[in-house]
């Protein structure tokens, strides 16, 4: 027993020749907000606040897509959403389309503290957080260079896509986007936690899918599905949000410990590489006994773990450890 | 076993005080619900056909709280969700935040169908709406007098009972003058009035599907989302089964309701009935809610842990059954 702590900036298509200007800042801002989280549970924060600050430290990297560095609606524009849930009480919150607030987790945790709801979303949500008084800026500032260009290749691959074949975009053309530079594919930031008491939380956040419908909603804010914590585990997932959602990828780790008796990496194992399709999800999960794992079926997911017995660890692939 | 089974839902947590008259109507449109499920059937319609004819009957049918008939946000407009899912390869489709489609679970499943997406919402889904070309009517057209006067008790009824936002179930009710102690999301059952709709259909091939349909809850905040449109909560569908909840929306997310049903006979081995009645038993605590589902094999269940729940439910082998209270 002891604490344990994992962090994720996303698994997808993560191609092994990333250049060392795109790899390195997050790797080192993987390990700074890890860090930020260690210390946090060291000096006794609860999980539920060491998971909402360590997301909000990730929506404020712009390397990540969430927050600043989220990726782009088909018109250009961000629309965020993030979930936050506590294991003991399983409350939680939820939000969507936010076009304006900084952190959305820290919305997603006031509609759970301060509302008889789970979950607001774009207009409602924004108007909430007027009430709330929480920081919120022009949503240019949400938006970098490298998104604009994200959102202009994916445009043309659908360009490409429709001129081939005069059907209208079915399920199978996000498989169909090359990866320019191996990270058109990154979606989501996340966090689990748990302290030494096995008091447990997670929290996720995102800008979404690169070219999505506007109001287009994924896995992140629909609990049970990106996000999920109860008595026995709390999970934080990443990848292809429709994957994610039919899966109910966060709940079924947890019930498969629970129905099923496995251990929290037999469950989180058996979820990515047996109920879900290769190359669509990622995980990272802690138990209430201080147990961590950080699973993944696709190239990469970028991330790190720590637990209170000195182990930790950063890492992009299965074998290239960091540290 | 074997054979098709259907069974539709018109809200958990039922006003203990309701008229008579109210229930013969209600009882009336779930038998009319049913016998247009059941000759769809009998044409061999599949069952992810079945469940959407049968939600937009139910939808365009002022009665329960879904398309016409809708409760109303603290603004007094109407913002509808649906979802719906299919067994077989678990596709899905969910939108939420509608004023204008007539049809929202129809909606949902052009979002399955048509869409590289599995949720769409507010103007985004309205935008898709009218792309794709569905009925679009004024918001006007979902407001119905009667949830106008409902929307007027519960904000009376939130000023008189709380004086802080978040509400309290169960029967600590601090004295003031209501006279029926039921309380659902911290309203009297009376204006409450939950009445999400939802039907799940086995068919004869043995596949499953799923489809709810809602306003949401009285007096709820703009934008805010509950339980239907999440795929796992409200609806959920496999190769094993159909699910579709109603009551407390935050109770029924809380506890992934619809694919806990799945999961109890998937990893625990539990058979239809057993899934539901552990499920209503174990996952609910102190929130109120119910559930019908379909099995693979043929088989009908529901369960509630409120007082009533509008269902009705049939079987190939000729069961049929409509019903309220306990």
């Amino acid at each position: 027993m002891g604490w344990a702590i994992a962090v994720h900036g996303g698994a997808g298509d993560i191609s092994r020749s990333l250049p060392h200007d795109r790899r390195q800042p997050r790797e080192e801002a993987i390990r700074h907000c890890l860090q930020i989280g260690v210390e946090a549970l060291q000096s006794n924060s609860p999980p539920l606040d060491v998971v909402e600050l360590v997301v909000r430290e990730l929506e404020n990297i712009p390397h990540f897509n969430a927050g600043r560095g989220s990726v782009l609606t088909s018109e250009g524009t961000v629309e965020m959403e993030a979930s936050i849930m506590d294991g003991n009480t399983m409350r939680c919150g939820a939000v969507s389309g936010l076009t304006t607030v900084v952190n959305a987790v820290s919305l997603a945790r006031l509609v759970m503290e301060k509302t008889p709801h789970i979950y607001l979303a774009f207009d409602g949500a924004e108007q909430f957080a007027r009430e709330q008084g929480v920081e919120i800026v022009d949503s240019s500032h949400f938006i970098t260079p490298e998104n604009v260009e994200r959102l202009k290749l994916a445009k043309e691959a659908n360009r490409v896509q429709i001129d081939y074949n005069a059907q209208p975009i079915q399920n199978d053309t996000k498989k169909e986007k090359p990866c320019a530079n191996g990270d058109s594919q990154i979606g989501t930031v996340g966090c689990v936690a748990v302290d030494s008491n096995g008091n447990l939380a997670s929290a996720t956040s995102t800008g979404g899918l690169v070219n999505k419908m506007a109001g287009r909603i994924g896995d992140t804010p629909v609990i049970g599905a990106g996000t999920y914590a109860n008595e026995l585990c709390a999970v934080s997932a990443t990848g292809k949000g429709e994957s994610i959602i039919r899966g109910t990828v966060a709940r079924d780790v947890a019930a498969l410990m629970e129905f099923k008796g496995l251990s929290l990496k037999e469950a989180a194992d058996c979820v990515v590489h047996e109920r879900t399709p290769k190359g669509t999800v990622g995980l990272i999960a802690v138990s209430a006994a201080g147990e961590v794992v950080m699973s993944f079926n696709t190239t990469g997911m970028f991330r790190g773990c720590a637990t209170e017995d000195g182990y930790s660890e950063v890492a992009i692939w299965s074998d290239a450890q960091v540290e | 076993m074997g054979g098709w089974a259907i069974a539709v839902h018109g809200g958990a947590g039922v006003d203990p005080n309701l008229p008579p008259q109210r229930q013969e109507e209600a009882k009336q449109l779930l038998a009319r619900c049913l016998n247009l499920g059941i000759s769809s059937l009998h044409s061999n319609a599949s069952a992810i056909d079945v469940v959407e004819l049968v939600v937009r009957e139910l939808e365009t049918d002022p009665l329960f709280n879904s398309g016409r008939g809708s409760a109303l946000t603290e603004n007094g407009t109407v913002e509808m969700e649906a979802s719906i899912m299919d067994g077989p390869k678990r596709r899905c489709g969910a939108v939420s935040g509608l004023t204008t489609v007539k049809n929202p679970i129809s909606l949902a499943r052009l979002v399955m169908d048509k869409s590289p997406h599995s949720y769409l919402a507010f103007s985004g889904a309205e935008d898709f709406a009218r792309l794709q070309g569905v009925e679009v009517v004024e918001n006007e057209y979902f407001i119905t007098p009667e949830n106008v006067g409902m929307l007027k008790l519960a904000k009376e009824a939130n000023t008189i009972l709380f004086d802080y936002r978040i509400p309290t179930n169960g029967y600590d009710t601090c004295g003031a003058g209501v006279e029926s102690p039921v309380k659902m999301n911290g309203l009297p059952i009376s204006v409450y009035a939950p009445e999400t709709v939802g039907c799940v259909v086995v068919d004869k091939e043995g596949r499953c599907a799923a489809a709810t349909s809602t306003g949401g809850l009285m007096n709820k905040m703009t934008g805010r989302i509950g339980d239907s449109p999440l795929i796992g909560a409200g609806t959920y569908a496999c190769e094993l089964c159909g699910v579709s909840c109603t009551g407390e929306g935050e109770a029924i997310i809380r506890g992934t309701l619809a694919r806990e049903v799945a999961a109890v006979m998937e990893y625990k081995g539990l058979g239809l009935q057993e899934a539901v009645d552990f499920v209503i038993k174990n996952r609910l605590d102190e929130g109120f809610a119910g559930l019908i589902a379909v099995s693979n094999k043929g088989e009908v269940a529901y369960g509630f842990n409120c007082n009533g729940m509008f269902r009705g439910c049939a079987t190939e082998d000729g069961f049929m059954e409509v019903g309220i209270w306990e």
